[in-house]
């Protein structure tokens, strides 16, 4: 299934997990179709977009007319044949029950939080990635877009959540792509719960909030960048005006499938959501979630201060404290915080703050405090003098 | 054969008390130690290993470099299990032939990066025991460089240490490049030949406190010319 196609080249190069696969020629992969037989195959256009590493994305990864799509050896189309559980990777070859004991640890310990107002969705994170006790990386990403609508925060095994994002991002766009309109986030979150079911029991340590804003989809149904809708007529002008074939055709079936969109339902609901999905099976949905070895101390600041009615300005500032309280006393989470924020236009990230400047902030307005607290005490005690 | 048991510390040797009737299961993994490391600049990649390959107490060899050439603008460095470290690096050669014959063009650091990881990831319940870093020249020209853990999970650095001195290395680099927890230090961008020096001198201090880095130091430097290497001896003992 899903991690079969991205990872696997079954055909040349695990011979030992599946023997039966060993005989299989070289060129049958060409010919599943994913060099020659796709039409859009020289066209390095939107049916083959790349998602980038985990560095920081300043737009999403899923766009239509992206500008510099690679073709990269993940845009692989699944395969038809259904997963068997013999040709998953789990089955060893050396036929033990027990999986075998792994000799270095993976990266753990997280604060990451979420929470819906009526601005949208506010999710914000640390950036460390520890390893037992070391730091493996002070500035990792924890929240990856996954569309232009909907961001996933990650927490659990760092590998886990980076590839199990990379394939929900995939088989969402391969939804949207056959069933013409994005999917929602409950349906993004029944998808990668499902997905990780198969993977239950195993060490796979997933444990994700979705974040997203569902509805709206007939503004950016068919560009589903993180464009404004002022800009969407003046991009399908361009689509329509250019005189390529390929995009001539693109652009046939926009305007085909928007007609359809127009004469089809409304869905049901719009707006903000959250859910949270881990990899033992839950899959909750919420207007508030902490997630990680810091959540307890998140929980507090969160509980304290998270009403619908909150401005923009006010709910950053109140993920940005939870998040430095969480780091202040979980050892396992620490450096900067990243905030991102999710409104019916999309998301939009916040510039990565150090916590160490929050911390010197913190100090500087106790000390001041301090300073105007003694007068206070002297004309109380003053009075009381006066009194007894 | 002795092989590493201990999670989560690699390599190293266990007290030995008697605590009675042990079984002990056969591990597939043995550690070979080696430190790799790498360093991107504005128009340069550095990427450096020792060269000794060891298991348990003794060395079986002073010349194994870790050091991997992948393209004319890509350096892959992996150390941990020399069998993995073996094999991985085929798989890889094999791959980037592949993408050449069929896409024509060679894969850049960035493509390269992302199909280690999805390589990684796809043994994900029996990994290679490999820790990789990949340096190289963006397609902009800069230097990138990408670490990873052994299940595949990655991002782009500036500068990255791993094997087994990693941990006394990497907070050098990161008060030396990254000029981290320092106040009122003017950063100054990183020239190739202070980088260089650099380089050698981190080495040097590891050998002096890591039993597993040692013997000779080879320093590979990328730049849009092509790549140039560099040997430098190290303690032997």
């Amino acid at each position: 299934m899903a991690l079969e196609d991205l990872c696997n080249f079954e055909d040349v190069f695990y011979p030992e997990i599946t023997t039966e696969r060993f005989s299989v020629p070289f060129g049958r992969k060409k010919a599943c179709g994913y060099v020659t037989d796709l039409p859009f195959r020289n066209n390095k256009s939107v049916l083959q977009f790349y998602i980038p590493e985990a560095v920081y994305l300043d737009e999403s990864p899923i766009q239509f007319g992206q500008i510099n799509p690679v073709p990269s050896s993940s845009a692989i189309p699944s395969q038809e044949s259904l997963l068997t559980s013999s040709s998953l990777p789990t089955s060893l070859p050396f036929a033990s029950s027990q999986p075998v004991p792994l000799p270095f640890p993976m990266s753990h310990g997280t604060t990451t939080l979420a929470f819906l107002f009526q601005g949208g969705v506010l999710a914000a994170a640390d950036t460390r990635s520890s390893c037992s006790g070391l730091v493996a990386c002070p500035a990792s990403q924890k929240i990856l877009p996954i569309h232009s609508h909907l961001v996933g925060t990650t927490s659990g095994t760092s590998a886990d959540c980076a590839l199990w994002k990379r394939i929900l991002s995939r088989e969402l766009r391969l939804y949207q792509l056959r069933h013409g309109r994005r999917l929602s986030t409950s349906g993004a979150a029944k998808l990668l719960s499902h997905m990780l079911h198969p993977f239950k029991g195993t060490e796979l340590c997933v444990a994700a909030t979705l974040c997203g804003w569902d509805g709206g989809e007939q503004d950016d149904r068919c560009l589903d960048s993180s464009s404004k809708t002022t800009t969407t007529p003046k991009i399908v002008r361009e689509m329509t005006a250019d005189a390529s074939s390929e995009k001539l055709s693109l652009s046939l079936t926009q305007s085909s499938s928007f007609t359809q969109q127009t004469t089809s339902e409304i869905i049901s609901f719009s707006g903000p959501r959250l859910f949270y999905v881990c990899s033992d099976g839950t899959r909750l949905q919420g207007k508030l979630f902490s997630v990680g070895s810091g959540s307890p101390y998140a929980y507090s600041i969160l509980d304290q201060g998270v009403q619908w009615g909150l401005t923009v300005a006010e709910a950053t500032s109140i993920a940005r404290e939870a998040v430095f309280r969480a780091t202040y006393r979980d050892a396992y989470s620490g450096n900067c915080v990243d905030i991102y924020h999710i409104t019916s236009k999309g998301w939009t990230r916040r510039r990565r703050e150090d916590l160490k400047e929050e911390y010197y902030r913190e100090k500087e307005r106790r000390r001041l405090e301090r300073e105007t607290q003694p007068d206070v005490l002297q004309a109380n005690t003053r009075s009381k003098q006066k009194t007894s | 054969m002795i092989s590493a048991q201990a999670f989560g510390d690699p390599g190293k040797m266990k007290d030995y008390h008697y605590t009675g009737p042990v079984e002990h299961r056969f591990s597939p993994y043995a550690y070979n130690g080696g430190t790799v490391l790498a360093v991107a600049g504005d128009d340069f990649a550095i990427v450096a290993s020792d060269t000794r390959l060891s298991e348990g107490y003794s060395i079986h060899s002073r010349d194994s470099p870790k050091c991997y050439k992948l393209t004319d603008t890509t350096v892959l460095g992996c150390s941990g299990f020399h069998g993995d470290c073996l094999t991985l690096t085929k798989i890889i050669d094999a791959r980037l032939k592949m993408y050449k014959h069929s896409n024509n063009k060679t894969m850049t650091s960035g493509a390269i990066a992302a199909m280690l990881s999805t390589i990684l990831y796809s043994r994900r319940f029996f990994p290679y025991y490999v820790y990789n870093i990949i340096g190289g020249l963006d397609e902009e020209g800069k230097g990138a460089v990408y670490s990873f853990d052994p299940v595949g999970s990655y991002q782009r650095d500036t500068y990255k240490a791993g094997g087994s001195a990693s941990a006394m290395l990497q907070p050098l680099l990161d008060n030396q490049i990254g000029f981290k927890n320092m106040e009122g230090v003017q950063h100054v961008p990183l020239t190739q030949e202070k980088a260089v020096q650099l380089v050698k001198d981190v080495f040097i201090s590891a050998a002096e406190r890591d039993v597993y880095t040692g013997d000779a130091l080879r320093v590979c430097i990328i730049t849009k010319e092509g790549l140039k290497e560099q040997t430098v001896p190290l303690r032997k003992d």
